[in-house]
């Protein structure tokens, strides 16, 4: 059977430059993803041709059987600068979006599903604030209500995190993971954070430095679900999982670029499993 | 200071401001006790004797004449004496034409010229050149070809309303910001919907900007257009008076000018204020 999600040898050069290829991965339905990688290494615009937003130069992207050609209410995408409205109250934000997806539903459908959202990302009693009167965590509840709201096959978030505080950043990743779990929804995420990674990941995705980055490993997360913000660094192999990453960060990101940890042609990333 | 007792005491200075400049102007007008001259047949057949009406009008004057102007502003007797009422109708009446065919041109165009990088390179020669030419130096073109002063101008207005507005519209629609068309393209928004609940709303303050210098310049130019081709509004109203010599009148009209296109800034300003957003 074919993987819901297929990505076939992507890869982008801009003129002589490369800045990824030999981008081979596959997502199951309902399976969460992250992708970690320093800055440079293309991964928002391999989210971007996932969303349909930008062109890959070679490669292809299969979603559902259906090859990736466009931007598509299939895919909701959480944008890095949260990407609201700023003329337009949070619901209508959302109304936006709904009535993209249902553009027969009536004004009181379109609101009943939006306050139904808005409740879901606890941002009740805020719906009717303009952007610039919320905080970045509630702009980003908004944005991702937004996502969730038009009920994608596939939810793809660029750093969605990047720009809140630590304290806010926690309890919307509890948000996120308990609508994720209710909902089965499949995400593919960008972060810089790697106890965000292990916390949301089912798969954590590792790309070597840019430019010339390709995927290098794909880390089964080991770690079981259920997983508690709180208590997680308490599992015995949680530092197993954090310390590869990050020494994947520090030292072997390198090594793959300058070709001295990866043969010149292999097709797809080191599966490393943990457990 | 806080803000209150900041806008009370430049409330008090603007006050104090115009106590000085209306003091310095009853000094300067003040009428001089003249001897008083034998009024023989003479001086008489001369206008010696008689009240004159030469140097610059005093205050009271002015707000005589303010007063039987406002008093009846609607009087029409003969095409070269309307009430002010009048003159400033046909007034508003061009500019409103003008500014609303420009509007209907400007903005459409603008819109296209903003979608389109190469439309905008290909356009923006002849805007460039055709912007900085006064409005004025149209009349002489527009008479000869319209054969009506009245919609000569309308053409005016029109012409010197367009470029702001053009100029604006295709800025604003140019720099919406990437984020939200991306939102709209992903969520397969329809053209329609794009156009009108993202790049219009986005855009929306800066054609506004451009709406509020067009109306400001509008109002400059319709005096001096009127002027040009007599007949009837503000225009030709201050240069009617001015062959009568009747300069009391003609500060009138500059007040009301003045305060007229004060009104226009305003109203277009909470226009502006109403669709601009804070990011």
């Amino acid at each position: 059977m074919m993987s819901f999600l297929q990505v076939q040898d992507l890869a982008k050069r801009y003129g002589g430059t490369t800045v990824f290829e030999r981008v081979n991965f596959t997502m199951e339905r309902g399976e969460f993803v992250c992708i970690i990688g320093h800055s440079g290494c293309g991964k928002t615009t391999i989210l971007n041709i996932l969303a349909g937003l930008d062109r890959a130069t070679e490669g292809a992207v299969v979603m559902d059987n259906r090859e990736v050609a466009g931007p598509s209410l299939e895919r909701g995408v959480v944008f890095q600068g949260h990407a609201l409205m700023p003329w337009l109250s949070a619901m209508n934000n959302i109304a936006f979006a709904v009535r993209s997806r249902w553009p027969d539903w009536n004004r009181i459908q379109v609101q009943t599903h939006c306050q139904k959202f808005i409740d879901l990302v606890g941002l009740t009693g805020a719906e009717h604030k303009k952007p610039a009167m919320l905080s970045g965590g509630m702009k980003q509840r908004v944005g991702i209500a937004r996502a969730f709201a038009i009920q994608p096959k596939m939810l793809l978030l660029d750093e969605p995190f990047g720009a809140l505080d630590a304290l806010t950043r926690g309890t919307i990743q509890d948000e996120l993971l308990r609508i994720c779990e209710a909902t089965n929804q499949t995400v593919f995420m960008i972060t810089h954070d790697v106890d965000e990674a292990i916390l949301l990941a089912d798969r954590i995705l590792l790309m070597s430095n840019g430019p010339g980055a390709c995927l290098a490993e794909a880390v089964i997360n080991p770690l079981a679900k259920p997983r508690d913000r709180h208590s997680i660094h308490h599992d015995a192999q949680y530092y197993g999982v954090r310390n590869h990453i990050v020494d994947f960060l520090v030292n072997r990101s390198k090594r793959y670029q300058s070709g001295e940890l990866r043969s010149a042609r292999s097709p797809s990333a080191k599966i490393v499993n943990l457990r | 200071m806080n803000g209150r007792a900041q806008s009370l005491v430049a409330g008090l200075l603007s006050l104090l401001f115009l106590g000085v400049f209306l003091g310095i102007w009853h000094l300067a007008t003040v009428p001089k006790k003249q001897a008083e001259a034998p009024v023989d047949e003479y001086s008489k057949l001369l206008g010696k004797g008689a009240k004159k009406s030469e140097g610059f009008p005093t205050l009271s004057q002015i707000g005589e004449a303010a007063f039987t102007q406002l008093k009846d502003p609607l009087y029409d007797r003969g095409a070269n004496d309307k009430g002010i009422g009048i003159q400033l109708g046909w007034s508003l009446m061009r500019v409103g034409a003008g500014y609303a065919l420009a509007i209907l041109f400007a903005v459409p165009l603008g819109f296209l010229i903003g979608m389109s990088p190469v439309l905008y390179k290909a356009l923006n020669p002849f805007i460039q050149l055709l912007k900085p030419i006064s409005p004025l130096a149209w009349m002489p073109l527009a008479l000869y070809t319209i054969k009506d002063s009245s919609i000569s101008g309308i053409f005016v207005i029109f012409i010197c309303s367009v470029w702001p507005m053009l100029i604006n519209t295709a800025f604003g629609v140019a720099s919406v910001r990437r984020d939200w068309l991306n939102v709209a393209r992903t969520l397969e928004a329809t053209p329609w919907r794009k156009a009108f609940e993202v790049i219009l709303p986005a855009a929306a303050p800066t054609i506004l900007t451009g709406m509020r210098i067009s109306i400001g310049i509008a109002w400059l130019v319709i005096v001096a257009a009127e002027m040009l081709v007599g007949g009837t509004g503000i225009g030709y109203f201050v240069w009617n008076e001015w062959n009568n010599l009747n300069l009391t009148n003609v500060i009138f009209a500059i007040l009301v000018i003045g305060v007229v296109g004060m009104v226009l800034d305003f109203l277009i300003g909470r226009l502006q204020a109403a669709v601009t957003y804070v990011e």
